[in-house]
């Protein structure tokens, strides 16, 4: 099969591991040969984190420039960071939550005005999507990264379906925490379903 | 996340395992008895899966005290006929070297396999050094996998090899390798055995001089001996046939060669290595006959290329080698696809590289911080507040390392010297005598037990006067939360002695001892003054758990405490955001300075006058 390239990037603590970790049980799962780039240490603490994952035959965890499919973003400013991966084609969803860096606020520069870029952009394929508040509506703050994956799954460029993703919450997540997970997943892949119906 | 129960199952389960959670397995499929380790990046992950299932399994485990600590822990476990596992970062065997090089004089008896996990790049490391000089140095063969399946395959041929040559193992991992997660299939478990009787072999185990002068020897020879099993090594392999061109390389650098020839299309052979000291010669020269042209890729030294250098110029080979020597390929830093790329385009002259989209955007950087209520920020603001106070002129700070090495950003920048584990006490010696400044040298609670203490006694000894922060997290923060000797807890969960750092540091005979709680801005604030005003050498011991270990018990009693801003109190000077620095703070589109509830973790120090002199930092009701 055709090697499914995705890049997941966002600030540390906002579930960007675990969301590569569950795409990456499911495809496992289903007897595809996955592969996922992780970073440990100091990078968690409020710095980038960025996985890649390699759905299919590759051998490396790291993507080659311009070869990424998917981009998720789970905050905006790194998704903007992370375009200089993408190729014209790359599919991008970014979640339109701000994550302020020190940097910005003691006055070493302004955060970037997102809406004017992605305009400036032109990108044909990036969706925005407002997952933070779509987590609340599952009463699990926590739950941001399962909307984006519902989003991402309703790209349709991922060899796996709905019911691969909740096998693989339940694999890995403890159980009091699977409904809203699942939840938040669903409400995901709504989300996307009803922006890029607006757009068609 | 889960547990990681999952690595005790059976043979041919398959599951998607981090290189360091494969490695375990393969530690339980070799029947290890004993493993110990000092966490470091990016190893860390095997012991903190073995901190949870080695009892299980039927391993004894430790946190041991440091790298080299852990060694001997493992060679005399090996020596006694149980197999054994050390594992560390790449700086961590520096630490174990005096150890590691007369390992390799002595030889073991049963299995003994050292892991190191190398860092190209630095992701989390002061060098990228390339410890597969270590295994020459010491004449012990070297094993390197390239990604999960073969970290746990090839662990499993280390102990193998280790046990019928008699001579420890150097497994190299890197990042990509260790952090690399992919589908592994198991294999069948070996049965575990941890007790054992110990034979006495002084001519074997005890260097004193004349026995090490016979060992030399012996070493020799074990490893002339070790040459046949590289030569006929299942782990050194060759792909494809017949090709003009052909490419050596080892480890992660393998990964990033196959993609790139995937993408370029370019046809090359192949010669893998997976056992790379001693190397396999007789495949090597085959491999250089039969190629014109050879390029080498690995990570990072040239280390297997100067031997192939060696090998083709003693044998007149005349293959042209293209490598990291003759700066085709790029020395420094670890592969990816597009860097091997480069290198072809530069040997093809074609242009192989990937149109991407612009991004021209000049984005603020976002290196990691501080967490919310981290208790280092407290003390590293009170240390600020006393410079200033006392007028300090240039104070020189000497840090260490853990997560307190993020002082060096602003607006702390309480960092001014850092070599590796321990050296802020050591190089406090040196400052303060050779300069007049104040010398104020920050260490963690693991850093101290770990390398801190010989370089206190020194302090104490020869009559130095600083003043050590000792930062007592109560954890061993940064590398992922294990515990340390300080903790009343061991590296299988069990209850333990507590060591008491203030009492290690009185007895040393530090007059100005004095322990803290960072979050009482004031009574930290006056203990650091003292000690600073102090004639003679000062420890102030900055005592508050980690506040992602009070943030994860206030998530499980369901009990937050959060701050916000009064508005009508703020007077939006400004110190709160600029000097305290918590991530927590945010100023709006009209600047004013708020609070996030979801970063806030009630800490409760920004409150503080210290910090707030207006009181406009308020505690949520409940």
């Amino acid at each position: 099969m055709k090697t499914v390239n995705v890049t997941i990037v966002g600030v540390g603590g906002q579930g960007v591991v675990s969301a590569g970790m569950i795409i990456g049980t499911a495809t496992t799962k289903k007897n595809i040969n996955t592969i996922m780039s992780e970073i440990h240490g100091m990078a968690q603490r409020g710095g980038i984190v960025s996985v890649d994952l390699r759905i299919g035959d590759a051998y490396g965890p790291i993507i080659p420039n311009g070869l990424v499919d998917l981009i998720i973003g789970f905050e905006a400013m790194e998704t903007l960071r992370s375009l200089n991966r993408a190729g014209k084609d790359t599919i991008v969803i970014l979640n339109k939550e701000k994550i302020i860096p020190f940097t910005v606020n003691i006055g070493d520069s302004p955060y970037p005005d997102i809406e004017k870029i992605v305009k400036e952009k032109d990108l044909k394929n990036i969706i925005e999507i407002g997952a933070v508040e779509l987590a609340k509506e599952t009463g699990n703050y926590q739950a941001v990264n399962m909307v984006m994956i519902g989003a991402a799954l309703a790209s349709g460029i991922l060899p796996i379906e709905e019911k691969d993703i909740e096998d693989a919450v339940k694999s890995i997540f403890p159980e009091f925490s699977w409904e809203s997970n699942i939840n938040a997943f669903k409400l995901g892949i709504k989300e996307f379903k009803k922006i890029k119906g607006a757009y068609q | 996340m889960s547990g990681y129960d999952t690595l005790l199952g059976e043979e041919n389960e398959k599951h998607f395992l981090l290189g360091n959670e494969a490695i375990v397995r393969g530690a339980i499929e070799s029947g290890v008895g004993v493993a110990a380790t000092y966490p470091g990046t990016p190893s860390s992950e095997v012991g903190d899966v073995l901190s949870k299932i080695a009892k299980k399994a039927g391993i004894y485990f430790e946190y041991s005290t440091n790298e080299i600590v852990a060694l001997e822990v493992a060679a005399s476990a090996a020596a006694s006929g149980i197999r054994a596992f050390t594992f560390m970062k790449h700086v961590g065997l520096n630490v174990a070297a005096d150890a590691f090089m007369s390992v390799g004089y002595a030889g073991t008896k049963a299995g003994l396999v050292i892991m190191t996990g190398d860092d190209p790049s630095m992701f989390s490391s002061q060098n990228e050094q390339d410890n597969r000089h270590y295994a020459e140095m010491a004449f012990i063969p070297l094993i390197e996998p390239s990604n999960p399946q073969e970290a746990k395959d090839f662990l499993i041929y280390s102990f193998d090899l280790s046990e019928k040559t008699g001579s420890a193992v150097l497994f190299r991992t890197t990042t990509r390798v260790s952090h690399q997660r992919a589908n592994v299939t198991f294999g069948k478990k070996m049965e575990i055995k941890n007790k054992s009787h110990f034979i006495r072999d002084q001519n074997k185990f005890v260097l004193v001089p004349a026995n090490a002068y016979v060992a030399k020897d012996k070493l020799i020879k074990r490893f002339e001996n070790l040459k046949e099993f590289s030569e006929n090594s299942p782990l050194n392999v060759i792909y494809g046939n017949g090709n003009e061109w052909g490419i050596i390389t080892a480890g992660a650098a393998y990964n990033s060669v196959m993609d790139a020839i995937n993408i370029s299309g370019l046809k090359f052979d192949i010669l893998k290595l997976g056992f790379s000291n001693p190397m396999p010669e007789r495949k090597i020269i085959n491999f250089l006959k039969d190629h014109k042209s050879v390029i080498i890729f690995e990570e990072l030294d040239p280390f297997i290329e100067s031997k192939v250098r060696i090998i083709a110029q003693m044998n007149n080979i005349n293959s042209k080698i293209y490598g990291k020597m003759d700066s085709y390929v790029p020395w420094s830093y670890e592969f990816n696809p597009d860097r091997v790329l480069a290198v072809f385009s530069k040997l093809f002259n074609i242009n192989y590289s990937i149109s991407t989209v612009n991004q021209d955007i000049k984005l603020p950087s976002r290196p990691p911080v501080l967490c919310p209520g981290c208790p280092h920020r407290a003390t590293f603001y009170a240390v600020k507040l006393v410079s200033k106070q006392l007028r300090l002129k240039d104070p020189i700070f000497p840090n260490d390392i853990g997560c307190y090495t993020l002082g060096i950003q602003k607006p702390y920048e309480e960092a001014d010297y850092l070599l590796c584990m321990g050296s802020s006490i050591g190089s406090g010696c040196g400052f303060s005598k050779t300069t007049d400044q104040k010398v104020i040298s920050f260490i963690g609670d693991s850093t101290f037990f770990h390398a801190g203490i010989p370089g206190l006694i020194n302090a104490v000894h020869n009559g130095h006067k600083f003043v050590l922060i000792i930062l007592d997290n109560r954890t061993t923060a940064m590398t992922g939360h294990q515990p340390n000797p300080g903790l009343p807890i061991n590296g299988m969960r069990e209850p333990a002695p507590e060591i008491s750092i203030e009492e290690i540091v009185k007895a040393i005979g530090v007059r100005y001892v004095k322990t803290v709680d960072p979050y009482d801005l004031k009574s930290t604030i006056i203990a650091i003054r003292e000690a600073v005003n102090f004639d003679g050498m000062a420890v102030v011991i900055s005592k508050r758990e980690c506040a992602l270990l009070r943030d994860a018990e206030m998530i499980r009693n369901k009990k937050w405490v959060r701050y916000h801003i009064n508005q009508e109190k703020c007077t939006r000077c400004m110190n709160c955001v600029l000097n305290f620095s918590c991530p927590a703070f945010y100023v709006d589109k009209d600047g004013a300075v708020l609070i996030d509830p979801v970063l806030c973790d009630g800490c409760g120090v920004c409150s503080q006058p210290q910090v707030c002199g207006f009181h406009a930092i308020e505690r949520d009701e409940p």
